[in-house]
């Protein structure tokens, strides 16, 4: 069976702002689960969804301690889709746009994820049956 | 100072927060004694439905533990006090019947708006 082409998405909003993000997600890992590589470049804000210094955290209005409150962070959820491509020997390419994390001061990411640029994305795009821009609204 | 909440952008991150930031907000200063209600109006009049469930997301082998709950969030902030109303207008212009509202959430029809601003000394909208 023919290997499905590689699909592009571009990510545009910051974590915890949107629940555009989750939906992002769910296509990510729908792309992984049909068989597609993934490339992702992280634009703007997003380029916060891999910063490895998110942290849980309690929360008293649901009366929950940090490990019960077990709360989402984005960093996890893309090394778990990280892992979910390496069980299924597929690719994902996470790209940060540079200068988007040095103004954010994000540049401690988790390992799997890498610095680029919009040539990048331009590269991702042109090797991808299709892209598609979730953008910032 | 009597203080009222318009809640009006819905699904805001709830499901990375685990909640909606307005009403977690208003959970945690009406615990630190402020006096609040709140009034949900455009496509926040859906967080009124009950019985509405948005468990099961996973991501690979990551799986969310505590699904934003947020029909017992209303709940819990009418159990503390909190006056809750929806803009009835909102809830009939997107097809929800009242029958399926979560109970002690009080309609007012958009035309009563102006009277129950009134009301409240101070407005935050969200």
């Amino acid at each position: 069976m023919t290997k499905p082409q590689p699909l592009t998405f571009v990510l545009m909003d910051a974590p915890f702002e949107s629940d555009r993000t989750t939906t992002a997600f769910r296509l990510l890992e729908a792309a992984l689960e049909q068989g597609h590589d993934v490339n992702v470049f992280a634009y703007e804000g997003a380029v916060a969804l891999s910063f490895a210094r998110q942290a849980r955290h309690p929360n008293a209005v649901h009366g929950r301690n940090e490990a019960d409150e077990a709360h989402p962070l984005a960093r996890e959820w893309i090394a778990a889709l990280l892992q979910k491509a390496e069980t299924k020997s597929l690719k994902v390419d996470w790209v940060n746009c540079g200068l988007c994390v040095d103004e954010r001061g994000v540049a401690e990411t988790i390992s799997g994820v890498r610095r680029g640029g919009p040539p990048d994305f331009w590269a991702m795009a042109e090797r991808a049956a299709n892209t598609l821009v979730i953008a910032t609204r | 100072m009597l203080t009222l909440q318009i809640i009006e952008t819905a699904y805001r991150a709830t499901l990375e927060e685990q909640d909606d930031p307005v009403m977690w907000i208003t959970h945690a200063m009406r615990g630190a004694g402020a006096e609040l209600a709140v009034l949900l109006r455009g496509n926040a009049v859906s967080y009124a439905v009950a019985g509405q469930d948005c468990s099961g997301l996973q991501f690979g082998a990551w799986k969310q533990a505590q699904p934003p709950r947020l029909v017992a969030d209303l709940s819990s902030l009418l159990a503390k006090g909190v006056e809750v109303l929806a803009v009835e207008d909102d809830l009939v212009e997107r097809g929800i019947a009242t029958a399926s509202l979560t109970e002690g959430i009080q309609l007012v029809a958009r035309a009563k708006l102006a009277e129950v601003l009134e009301r409240f000394p101070r407005i935050w909208h969200w």
